[in-house]
């Protein structure tokens, strides 16, 4: 064992046994981020909170709900809602912060590829945000049936049923999935399963990881600059805070951070108390019948545009089925982001308007993500059906086209 | 269709203001603000207000005349005759000219009601027991002790000289059809003697006490018990409300044989239907589904607020609370918020 002297403050008996001092320079005082940044390099800390959240408020509602059939409807919209003290407040938070969560990821998700922060020995920062995009999908999922209301179960039913879609196996991969032949209590205990265990672990292991692969690349900068770090940070020590390309990620970044998530909070909490419908669906009041389909069926608004993919292939083309024709493109919209950093083929890591051909398609895909949105929701009749198949065919084809776009852009920029 | 084009209208419009704040000397922070939360509301509008509109489409308002106006209306724009109803209005209208009187009233009331409805503050006990009634009459009957209050009175005269018309059943009782409405229709009394009744229906009403509250009791336990007696004449012979221990008097069984469907349970029907969706189905069932079992039950203005005011206090009981704790949230936010910002650009002031 190591010689250990008498330590002179507390401070020194932490350091001697958690080398704090070396620790918190490494995690906080000399991590540098770069200086020019804006508000949008927040959204990873207030994603950060809007977790915690979640996670707290889940916590006091698992006190209360029963992952039954015939008990969790009333757990949640009596028990909770009316009898538990501040239970309508853990819930509104919960089911709030769940819808604004995704909000964020978005914001997140297309400031980096505005920003092109995938590219150039970024790749990891972005699987792995593209893996948490997943995970919280999955989560956001299963969560949204625990309350067991007429949505719940008809998106569950949507949902897995998406699975019967798989060649040979489809059919026995839903049964598997439900637990039974219908969207009944065994999956209802399953999801909840996944909801409070199984997915958030993996969860918090993901985030861990999303902060690891940002060590070494380090974050990216308004206007994509590859400058020494060691220099800047050298100049940052030596007093030179001004000139240098870097500042330290605490106070520095954490001090933005703390501003943009304070006032992110007034917002959040506005939306808690007095305009909470966008999150809890009026027709989730309803209790799950499995035998009455609601009039009409949808899944939360951040799914929308995934699921007006789904649904915008609703005609035979040369003899496969507007079912699998969209179930292929939902396949393709899933896993298409994934592989975003070798889609790109320009060498430029510049914010998407310096970039001649980029700008265009950036811009482009953000309006049909729009339409998508905006039309999943509403019913696939008449004109609907029809915006739907041209935006589900603009989505495919936007990624279909930007390899070659970005090898022109390439080109024109000079390899630069 | 019209909706969609606003949309576009209103994208355009956004693009425009997105370049002309582009070309402006405007902070950048602030532009990219501007652009985020031009962006976060346009998708907002589209999956909320305009998805909503889309797919509920607009009916009349709730009105509480019940001179049949509306039903006539209905039917000439549909191209339809409305000969029939227009007569049974017009006759209804007349005999509402006629000043009842409540003594010759209470004796009609007695010959001809009491031998199937209560009416509990007269001293005229329920004949039967409530499962009793429901299996004899298809429902239970309502006791009749504020109906004169709670029932609007042109309605309570064509209730009583056609009830299958003045509820707008007609399609569940058609006329020459296999099932008979329970309570027969009384046109053939004379236009006095109705109004004779619905003169001591509504003098009975005006008599009855206001429900006994515990002492002490806070204002919205007050108003909840008055609220809930309205909501227990008019609601409660066919629907329960669980989340206030009220069942149905009639059960599921006899009512599915009775109107061919279920009635739901009310305690989350301020949360999944909403006020003004409440409101407009209450006044006329059939304008916002057309063929439900449920009839026009005739609430005057009041009464119908007292019952959504009764879903509230109970379906979202904890209304007040969250309406008095937001502004304090609010507040400590907006305060912490601004301690942040300071403290940012303490931090700041070195690094630039």
């Amino acid at each position: 064992m190591a010689e250990f002297e008498k330590a002179n403050s507390i401070g020194e008996w932490f350091d001697q046994r958690l080398n704090v001092k070396a620790f918190t320079k490494v995690m906080m005082t000399e991590y540098w981020i770069p200086k020019e940044i804006n508000f949008l390099w927040a959204m990873g800390a207030l994603l950060v909170m809007l977790f915690k959240l979640l996670i707290i408020t889940g916590i006091f509602l698992l006190m209360y709900y029963k992952p039954d059939a015939n008990m969790a409807f009333d757990s949640v919209n009596y028990t909770i809602m009316q009898e538990v003290g501040y239970g309508w407040l853990f819930r509104n938070i919960h089911g709030v912060g769940a819808s604004v969560v995704f909000l964020v990821i978005y914001i997140h998700m297309f400031t980096a590829i505005y920003y092109g922060s995938y590219k150039k020995g970024r790749e990891m920062i972005w699987l792995s945000g593209m893996l948490l995009f997943v995970l919280f999908s999955a989560e956001g999922f299963s969560g949204y049936m625990l309350p067991w209301g007429q949505m719940s179960y008809w998106a569950a039913y949507v949902i897995t049923e998406i699975f019967g879609g798989i060649p040979f196996i489809g059919g026995d991969l839903v049964i598997w999935i439900r637990g039974n032949f219908y969207v009944s209590d065994a999956t209802l205990t399953r999801f909840f399963m996944l909801h409070v265990l199984l997915i958030p672990v993996v969860l918090i292991g993901a985030i861990a990881f999303h902060f690891y692969t940002l060590r070494f690349p380090h974050v990216n900068n308004e206007e994509g600059e590859f400058f020494d770090y060691k220099k800047e940070s050298e100049k940052y020590l030596a007093g030179d805070k001004a000139n240098s390309k870097v500042i330290a990620f605490w106070p520095d970044f954490l001090s933005k951070d703390f501003m943009v998530i304070a006032v992110f909070m007034v917002f959040f909490f506005y939306l808690v108390f007095y305009n909470n419908g966008f999150a809890m669906d009026p027709v989730n009041f309803d209790k799950a019948d499995g035998m009455k389909t609601p009039a009409h069926i949808y899944p939360e608004w951040y799914f929308l545009w995934s699921y007006e993919v789904l649904r915008g292939f609703f005609f035979e083309i040369g003899g496969v089925s507007g079912k699998d024709l969209g179930l292929m493109a939902f396949g393709f919209a899933q896993g298409i982001f994934l592989v975003l950093p070798w889609l790109d083929r320009s060498p430029m890591v510049k914010p998407a308007n310096q970039r001649p051909v980029f700008k265009y398609w950036f811009w482009l895909l953000m309006a049909d993500l729009f339409v998508l949105t905006i039309f999943g929701k509403l019913p696939p009749t008449g004109i609907n059906a029809w915006v739907g198949f041209f935006a589900s065919a603009t989505f495919l084809g936007l990624f279909i086209a930007l390899p070659f776009l970005t090898k022109i852009e390439a080109k024109m920029v000079g390899g630069k | 269709m019209f909706s969609l084009i606003v949309g576009l209208v209103v994208a355009v419009v956004l693009i425009v203001l997105n370049i002309v704040l582009s070309k402006l000397s405007f902070p950048k922070e602030g532009r990219i603000l501007a652009i985020l939360v031009i962006l976060v509301g346009y998708i907002y509008w589209g999956f909320e207000p305009f998805a909503h509109h889309e797919m509920h489409p607009h009916v009349e308002h709730a009105s509480y005349s019940f001179d049949g106006k509306q039903d006539i209306e209905a039917l000439e724009h549909a191209g339809k005759d409305a000969t029939e109803i227009k007569a049974f209005w017009a006759t209804i209208a007349k005999i509402a000219e006629h000043k009842g009187d409540a003594v010759a009233g209470k004796a009609l009331v007695t010959a001809n009601c009491t031998g199937c409805h209560s009416i509990k503050s007269e001293g005229f006990p329920e004949i039967m027991s409530d499962a009793d009634a429901a299996a004899s009459y298809g429902v239970t009957p309502p006791d009749l002790s504020i109906a004169g209050k709670v029932y609007d009175k042109n309605y309570l005269i064509a209730f009583i000289s056609n009830p299958v018309k003045a509820m707008h059943i007609e399609h569940k009782y058609p006329v020459g059809g296999e099932k008979v409405f329970p309570m027969p229709a009384s046109d053939f009394m004379q236009p006095q003697e109705i109004a004779d009744m619905v003169a001591y229906l509504s003098d009975a009403a005006q008599k009855v006490p206001a429900p006994t509250v515990k002492k002490g009791a806070s204002e919205f336990e007050i108003s909840k018990a008055v609220n809930k007696e309205v909501f227990e004449t008019a609601c409660v012979r066919c629907h329960a409300m669980n989340y206030a221990g009220i069942h149905a008097k009639t059960t599921a069984e006899v009512m599915s044989k009775y109107i061919g469907a279920t009635p739901p349970d009310l305690s989350q029907y301020i949360r999944s239907r909403g006020e003004e969706y409440l409101h407009n189905f209450i006044n006329d069932p059939q304008r916002k589904l057309s063929g439900t079992g449920m009839p026009r039950v005739g609430l005057t203005e009041k009464a119908e607020s007292q019952v959504v005011e009764y879903m509230t206090q109970i379906g979202d009981s904890k209304k007040d609370e969250r309406e008095a704790l937001a502004p304090k949230v609010l507040i400590y936010l907006t305060i912490l918020a601004v301690f942040a910002l300071l403290w940012k650009q303490k931090i700041w002031r070195d690094l630039h």
